[in-house]
Parts: structure tokens; C-alpha cells; sequence
């Protein structure tokens, strides 16, 4: 007997997708309680510190390629995923800011407070987060009614926060740039091909009959 | 190959054993007391066994602390070595392709005894003792580490630097076939550092062959190495291959990749920033999760010894 789309997102898709999202949390938190899961190494801080942030940037990729996906395959029902994987990368996001300032700043506000005015990757990394957090708050049905045609307007502020979110990986590496390297060139893509089909979608529509008002 | 006039070993040089027997003690009150506190830390660097021959050696009152030192996993397993990659796990997981043995060390410039000399003749004459150190990283981490080696100057002292030689650079040895992060140029390769002269002959600047009693792993720059413990990490050049005294500064490869983020004399101060972080408080590794931050010392805490040399010096332009 053939099951619903709505069902087997509700009941497979949608709770799986929840599961996959918390591994990276699963594994942090087993790895600080020293449970038998692969070691967080001799800096147990860094590592976690890492781990948030890498599932951050991986998430805000995967939720950036749903519309991408979707227009590929022509399977709108990838929508129902994309608040899930939007909420879930700004709970990556606030638990990689919880743990520099608890476990790596040790709560000196001071320290703290200096890092956010005076390196410049911190302010970036904060201004993401404060976006992320706008997001996530109107991320509701209720919210969505009441910003009618302006929440999508605000939601585009996703493609400022990849921006940032990458930069401020990549400006906090030492020296090997390959890795922020790889997340900007897939940022890249994904913004392009917004770009590209805005634009293509803009000249179809400047080849209806338009009113000259100049020569 | 030359070989070298060996200089009679100093009896001052030989730890007494009343100073033997007294940190013995004082170590030991260290260990049980972390043993009750970290347990958990204690039983993870028993899962690693130390590897390499065991050397012989007495152990330095003088340069004790009471500070517990890392395991041996730690001290081993997570470190800077850029040249078996960039990660601080790399190190331990690429070094098995360093072969230090045959080695040799080519000494030149500004001495009255140069040329190219075999590992062993460079470390037969110095009895090996062991040092707990203290360990800054450039990076805001820090670690205890129990080095086996020797006085830099002792070694120094056999090539009869001239008066002209008022600079000492070390080379780690350059070779992507055993060394794989050389195969991109992520530093300048090969790496260099340099020191002044009177630094380097100063009683801390250690020359490392061993850590917790053994011989040196590859990963921790096997089969030579110094140690300077009031500078950051990256001061301390490992598998060194070539000793040049010479009487301007030489260059060092961190300070000619990023100028702006690392001088030339990178000592540890916890009053002037690294561009993109404080160095005011640093993390110990091994507190777990949970273990607050400690504040950096000048000098990393060895200011009643090198302060001096930097008198009329300012630190913050030569940071």
C-alpha cells in the first residue's frame, strides 16, 4: 500500500533529517562525557569549538542547495525539509558562540567583549549569528502570515550570512587555506546560480513589450 | 668529516643527588595529588605507551616545576609540525617516513670549528638530563613537558663561535619524501629559526634528544631539537640539520610568512596580542572541557632568568 508524500515526510524524511542534524551534537556531547566515541583529542575545547562550526557552514550549504535541488529535480516536497535545516543551523551556530564564551573564553566578559570589537573574524562571526537568530525567530508559520511578502525579503539575508560565515572561517585560518577555500568556492556556486537565474527569469520577462521613455 | 675537540664535562653540570632525591619528592606530591583530581586524564595516557630507547640520564632540580606534566599522549599526539602537515594530530600520524638515523648536522659561518658531523658525534659528549619545561604555544595552548637533552651552549661552545658570531640560525632538515607537508608550500621551506647569540647560550636554551625518558619521537622533531622555554613554540626549531652563526639577523620562516602576526623574537608576553587573539590567559591542555583559562606569564614564567636580556629593549615593537 502506497504511503502518502505527506505522510513519509512526516514520518520518515522529516524525523531522519532530525536525527542526521543532531549526530554532530551526539558526538560533542559523548565525547566531553568521554563515552567510547572517536576521541576529541588532547584539546577536547578546539575540537568542539570546530565541530559546531563546520556543521554550521555545512548546514547553511545543504539548506542553501534545497532551491537548487529543487529546480534539478522538479520535486518541490524538498521544501518541507528546508526550515528544519535552517532552524538547526542556528542552534550549531549559537551552541559554537555558547562554547567560546563558556568553555574556550571561560565567561571573562572582558576578554570577550574585546574580541568582538577588535578582531574583525569575531565581529563577523557574531553579526552571522544575530542574522541567524532573526531568521530562526521568524522562521514560523505565524510569522510568515504576519511578514506576508517581506519574509522572504528578510530570509534573503541567508545569502549575507554564508558570506560572513565563510570569511570568518577563513580569516581565523593560520595558513592552510584549503578547506575555507572549498566552502567559499560552494558558496560561490550556490549564489551564482541565484544570480543566474534572476537574471534569466529578468530578461524573459524584458522581452514582453515594454514602453520606450527615452529615445 | 672533522671531528670534533671535545670540551671536558663540567662537574657543576652533574646534578647533585640531594637535588635528585628533593624533586623526586616534590613530583611526587605533584602526581598524587593530580592523580585525585585527574583521574580520567591519568587512565587515557596510560592507554599510550611510550615508544623509543630509554636513555640514560639525571634528573635537573634546578629546572623543576611543580606544575604536573602532559601525558605522553598529549605531548605526542598534538603539536605543531608543519612540515607532516597542518593539523596538530598530523604530526604523530605522518612522522613514521622521518628517518633519523644516518643524520648529520652541517655547522658553518662564524665559528672556528665547522663542517658536517654525524649525529653521533654531535651528542657523545653531553650527559642528557631532564628539564620539566613549560611549553607556550604562539597559538594561546600551553603544556608541561618533561624534555631529556642537554644546554644549548655546551653544544655552542664546541664550534668556538668567533666574536663576529652575534647570531646562531637552525635549519630543520628539507625532504617532501620524508617529510610529506613539505610537498606544499604552506612555509617557506626549510624552515628557519634564529636566536641572538647571548640567548642562545643561556642556561634555559635547551637542546631536546628525549621527553619522559625516552628517545625523542619523529613528531616531536627527533633527532634534535631545542627547546626555549620563554619563547613561543614556533622559536624552537625541530630536526635540525644546520647550525650557521653569523653577524647580522637572520631571517625566520614564520616572521617572513605573516610579519605582522610573528617577530623575531617571539617571547612570551602575556601584555601584547597576537593580531587576531589576546595572549593575556592561555589553555592547558589536559584540564578537559571544563578547565578554566590561566593567565600567561612574562616570559612564561622564566622572567627572573632571561628579563635581563632584553633590558632597554622594547618589547612591544620586538614582539
Amino acid at each position: 500500500m502506497a504511503i502518502s508524500t505527506d505522510r513519509r515526510y512526516r514520518f520518515i524524511y522529516k524525523p531522519a533529517a532530525f536525527i542526521a542534524c543532531l549526530v554532530p551534537l551526539a558526538w560533542a556531547v559523548a565525547g566531553i562525557l568521554q563515552l567510547p566515541v572517536p576521541s576529541l583529542g588532547a584539546d577536547p575545547v578546539r575540537r568542539v569549538l570546530g565541530i559546531f562550526g563546520h556543521t554550521t557552514l555545512n548546514l547553511l550549504l545543504i539548506t542553501l542547495s534545497v532551491s537548487p535541488l529543487r529546480a534539478l529535480t522538479g520535486n518541490a516536497n524538498l521544501l518541507r525539509l528546508r526550515r528544519l535545516l535552517g532552524v538547526f543551523t542556528f542552534v550549531y551556530a549559537l551552541l559554537h558562540f555558547l562554547t567560546y564564551i563558556g568553555p574556550f573564553q571561560g565567561f571573562s566578559w572582558s576578554a570577550i567583549v574585546k574580541d568582538l570589537v577588535k578582531r574583525p573574524y569575531i565581529t563577523l562571526g557574531f553579526a552571522a549569528l544575530l542574522m541567524l537568530l532573526a531568521l530562526a525567530v521568524t522562521s514560523t508559520n505565524g510569522w510568515m502570515r504576519r511578514l506576508k511578502r517581506r519574509w522572504q525579503q528578510l530570509h534573503r539575508l541567508i545569502y549575507v550570512i554564508v558570506v560572513l560565515g565563510v570569511w570568518h572561517y577563513w580569516w581565523q585560518v593560520k595558513k592552510d587555506i584549503r578547506e575555507p577555500l572549498v566552502y567559499a568556492t560552494l558558496a560561490a556556486a550556490l549564489l551564482a546560480w541565484r544570480w543566474w537565474r534572476q537574471r534569466r527569469a529578468a530578461t524573459s520577462s524584458s522581452a514582453l513589450p515594454r514602453v520606450r521613455e527615452t529615445t | 668529516m672533522p671531528r670534533l675537540k671535545l670540551p671536558p664535562i663540567r662537574s657543576s653540570e652533574i646534578t647533585a643527588e640531594r637535588f635528585f632525591h628533593m624533586r623526586r619528592e616534590v613530583l611526587a606530591g605533584a602526581l598524587g595529588l593530580a592523580a585525585v583530581t585527574a583521574l580520567p586524564r591519568a587512565s587515557r595516557a596510560a592507554a599510550a605507551a611510550p615508544g623509543g630507547a630509554a636513555l640514560k640520564y639525571t634528573r635537573n632540580a634546578r629546572y623543576a616545576i611543580v606544575d604536573k606534566p602532559n601525558s605522553y599522549e598529549e605531548i605526542t599526539g598534538y603539536n605543531n609540525f608543519y612540515e607532516f602537515g597542518v593539523d596538530k594530530t598530523d604530526p604523530a600520524a605522518n612522522a613514521g617516513s622521518l628517518r633519523t638515523r644516518p643524520w648529520s648536522i652541517t655547522v658553518g659561518g662564524e665559528a672556528g670549528v665547522t663542517g658536517t658531523f654525524t649525529i653521533e658525534d654531535i651528542l657523545k659528549p653531553h650527559p642528557l638530563e631532564e628539564r620539566i619545561y613549560r611549553h607556550r604555544c604562539v597559538e594561546a595552548w600551553s603544556m608541561v613537558i618533561p624534555w631529556v637533552g642537554f644546554p644549548l651552549a655546551d653544544l655552542l661552545q664546541r664550534f668556538k663561535p668567533t666574536s663576529r658570531a652575534k647570531f646562531v640560525e637552525f635549519t630543520t632538515l628539507l625532504d617532501p619524501k620524508q617529510m610529506p607537508g613539505q610537498r606544499r608550500a604552506v612555509l617557506d621551506w626549510p624552515y628557519r629559526e634564529a636566536l641572538r647569540i647571548d640567548e642562545a647560550m643561556h642556561p634555559l636554551a635547551f637542546m631536546v634528544t628525549g621527553v619522559y625518558g625516552r628517545e625523542l619521537p619523529n613528531q616531536n622533531g627527533a633527532p634534535l631539537r631545542v627547546h626555549l622555554p620563554w619563547k613561543y613554540g614556533f622559536k624552537s626549531a625541530k630536526s635540525i640539520v644546520k647550525i650557521r652563526f653569523s653577524e647580522r639577523q637572520p631571517a625566520n620562516t614564520w616572521a617572513v610568512s605573516a610579519p605582522g602576526e610573528y617577530g623575531f623574537y617571539a617571547n612570551v608576553n602575556p601584555s601584547v596580542d597576537h593580531p587576531r587573539w589576546s595572549q593575556a590567559t592561555e589553555r592547558r591542555i589536559g584540564g578537559g572541557f571544563f578547565a578554566a583559562r590561566q593567565p600567561t606569564l612574562m616570559f612564561n614564567g622564566y622572567a627572573d632568568q632571561v628579563a635581563g636580556l632584553y633590558q632597554g629593549l622594547d618589547l612591544r615593537r620586538n614582539f
